[in-house]
């Protein structure tokens, strides 16, 4: 074989099994592992909550919900990386949210948990949820009603409590540590969960600092600025200053220097 | 017949006349480009206009008072008499959130407008002598355009003037040792202050800062009208001495008041149609409330980046802090920024050593190094500007904050030296080009005029036949 075409073979073989590698290391571990559906169907809720924990949230979260603490070398089944809270008393709740949210299971353990695509169908999170639940005495998924808040209670609470990170709008924002996610696409159910789970960084909220009603008030106000009252016309997404500031320059200075240039044209004498 | 003895009588009792046909025959060069100071002054007329309706609805008082007005969700709140004048202005009143929202467009508009014009005047080198003061009092008028426009969305008394406040009071904290006694001065108590201080934003905005800028305006349209305007040499007539352009009526008038009614337009349609610093959605202030995201308006937007770059350090010495760190960001990046611009008249005396009258402009590769030095200082406040809207580039991007703060460490000062070099080295070469192209022409030229004087007759007319035989 001459030389020229063995180096290209050794460097082709080197190039894939270096992709390959490439792509195992980048892939977090998705795919959602499942019973199988025959068997699935002639399961209770409970029983395939059971199985879906077993294969899906165990590696971190421990068998039966006890957690993996940190100092038992970080590694759950199957060797990944990461130790998870116990789950035993956090309720159907905490289950609730974090699952309809996407925000488990975690693509990369290190990182805050984003909303995203939930991979889990609604039968399988509802029995996840009632598995979570069977765990431990936790709080229930709450009941809110917005329509049933009051809007102007509402605006004032979450200005006191939620707009020193969500923005007075609820568009989100920047906090040490944290991207702050804008509340445009949470329902109002993930909402009032949110608030007395307080997921990642947030706090959470007592019945004591914020009563039900309270609650109501601020998931109403959060579902009013996803349609807020922009009376002055085109809302420009309801932040102020910054985007005022790329219609200045964007739209009104562009439009204006245009006008200059064509009012300007030389006078031909 | 009528009009002229109307015009005769005011002539007799004026004296006009001849300041009349002066100023309609004040020539005006002919460039699109010297349009951008008048698109400021215009939206100079439509604030002032907006702006006097506005105050007769607006009440300075921060006395309580709980909303009962039209506007459903702020319906039992409590608030300051000057945020629900706001409010009612917004809602209540013919045509008020048009004004108000136009007035607002018009002040971010105005001072863009005012950027462009400075940058215009800076890169062609208009204000060399005898241009100077024209320059240094335009300056002025651009410092107290910022002062005004804070101060002015400031006294509504909304949960984001709030927050500007805060930091103002924090930056006016700041100096080394007359901070204090000056915060509080101005305040009247400390932060928030007490109700002398609404009363006394409400008067700088509505009429001592007006009437600064208005005086500033006329000294500066004044200076401009009687050293003439500076051209372009674009034709062979226009020399240092002369003058070629429109006279006033019947060329520039029509243009300037097309122009102003263009600007009208432009801003009341925004007015009309784009919403701006809706006070309703901010709700009213109180010192323990705050929102994330919460951003000056735009130009005043290279301040609070420069507050947010500014490593966290203090001068201390023991336990007394000389230089608290706002005082960085807040008062000695624009002391700056606007002390370099208005000493640079001289300072670019000082480097070329040129003292001449200075009536015709530069393109700006005629003059390298300002043009270089021009857009390095333009880039490095443009950056630090920019460095105070990333909180909002992190929610939208994902790019971590962090970095996105050391990024623009570093980029505040390589950028800047980088673009400097560049742009210095474009003007040089464009320069060249320039030369290059002007020895050809002249090279051509004379080669015409040897071919015409060695040929034995006189070429019939007709330019193709003389290209022809050129090679």
């Amino acid at each position: 074989m001459p030389r020229a075409q063995l180096a290209r073979i050794v460097a082709l073989a080197v190039l894939a099994s270096g992709l390959a590698t490439a792509t195992a290391v980048a892939q977090p571990p998705v795919g959602i592992v499942r019973p199988d559906p025959d068997k699935a169907a002639r399961m209770s809720p409970l029983q395939l909550g059971a199985q879906l924990f077993a294969g899906n949230c165990s590696t971190c979260h421990g068998g039966s919900g006890f957690g993996i603490a940190p100092a038992e070398g970080r590694r759950g089944v199957g060797d990944v990386a990461g130790a998870g809270p116990p789950l035993r008393g956090v309720g159907a709740l905490a289950a609730d949210f974090y699952l309809r949210t996407g925000y488990m299971p975690l693509g990369k353990p290190s990182e805050q948990p984003q909303r995203s695509r939930t991979l889990l169908h609604d039968n399988e999170i509802k029995a996840l949820t009632a598995y979570v639940a069977s765990l431990g005495k936790g709080p229930p998924i709450p009941s809110v009603h917005p329509a049933q808040g009051d809007l102007g209670r509402g605006r004032e609470l979450f200005t006191e409590h939620c707009a020193g990170c969500h923005q007075v709008m609820a568009q989100g924002g920047v906090v040490t540590g944290a991207r702050v996610p804008p509340l445009q696409n949470a329902t109002p159910t993930q909402v009032a969960e949110a608030v007395r789970i307080g997921p990642y960084l947030m706090p959470s909220f007592s019945k004591h600092q914020i009563s039900d009603a309270e609650l109501q008030d601020i998931v109403r106000y959060v579902q009013w600025t996803k349609s807020p009252s922009d009376r002055g016309g085109w809302g420009i997404s309801n932040l102020g200053p910054f985007p005022e500031g790329l219609v200045t320059w964007f739209i009104a200075a562009v439009v204006l220097v245009g006008t200059c240039v064509l009012i300007g044209k030389r006078v031909r004498s | 017949m009528m009009l002229r003895r109307v015009v005769a009588m005011f002539d007799e009792r004026s004296g006009a006349s001849p300041f009349v046909v002066k100023t309609l025959r004040y020539l005006f060069p002919d460039h699109w480009s010297f349009l951008l100071g008048e698109v400021a002054l215009y939206s100079f007329l439509v604030l002032v206009g907006t702006g006097t309706y506005l105050a007769l609805f607006f009440d300075p008082s921060l006395a309580h008072v709980t909303y009962q007005g039209v506007y459903g969700p702020l319906r039992g709140a409590e608030m300051s008499q000057a945020y629900k004048s706001a409010i009612d202005i917004s809602f209540a009143y013919k045509g008020g959130l048009l004004i108000r929202q136009t007035h607002h467009w018009a002040a971010d508009v105005f001072v863009a407008a005012i950027v462009m014009h400075v940058m215009r005047v800076f890169f062609t080198g208009a204000f060399r002598k005898p241009r100077e003061l024209t320059w240094v009092v335009g300056m002025l008028i651009l410092v107290t355009t910022l002062l005004e426009g804070y101060v002015g969305y400031s006294m509504v008394d909304d949960l984001l003037s709030g927050m500007g406040l805060a930091i103002g009071y924090g930056v006016a904290l700041s100096l080394p040792v007359i901070g204090g006694n000056l915060a509080l001065g101005l305040w009247g108590s400390p932060y928030p202050g007490d109700h002398t201080f609404e009363s006394r934003m409400f008067i700088a905005h509505v009429f001592i800062f007006p009437v600064i800028i208005g005086l500033l305006l006329g000294l500066h349209l004044t200076l401009v009208a009687a050293r003439h305007h500076a051209q372009f040499r674009r034709m062979r007539r226009q020399t240092n001495q002369r003058l070629v352009g429109v006279p006033t009526f019947p060329g520039q008038a029509p243009r300037s008041l097309g122009l102003l009614f263009a600007v009208a337009a432009v801003l009341f349609l925004l007015g009309g149609l784009v919403q701006i610093n809706p006070i309703w959605q901010w709700g009213p202030y109180e010192v323990a409330l705050g929102t994330n995201g919460a951003q000056p308006d735009w130009y005043l937007g290279w301040l609070i980046g420069a507050l947010r770059l500014m490593p966290g350090f203090d001068v201390t010495i023991g336990d007394y802090t000389l230089v608290p760190n706002p005082f960085w960001g807040g008062v000695l990046f624009p002391t700056i920024v606007i002390g370099l611009m208005l000493v640079w008249p001289w300072v670019e005396r000082r480097i070329t050593g040129d003292r001449r009258v200075h009536n015709l402009l530069d393109r700006p590769r005629d003059a390298p190094v300002r043009t270089a030095f021009g857009a390095a200082f333009l880039l490095w406040v443009v950056l630090v500007f920019f460095a105070g809207s990333a909180d909002r580039l992190y929610v939208f991007l994902r790019i971590s904050y962090t970095s996105m703060t050391w990024i623009y460490r570093v980029a505040t000062f390589a950028l800047p030296l980088a673009v400097f070099f560049v742009v210095l080295t474009i003007c040089r070469e464009l320069q060249r080009s320039d030369a290059l192209e002007a020895d050809r022409e002249a090279a051509e030229e004379e080669g015409e005029r040897a071919l015409r004087a060695a040929s034995p007759q006189p070429l019939t007319p007709g330019t193709e036949r003389a290209t022809a035989e050129r090679p």
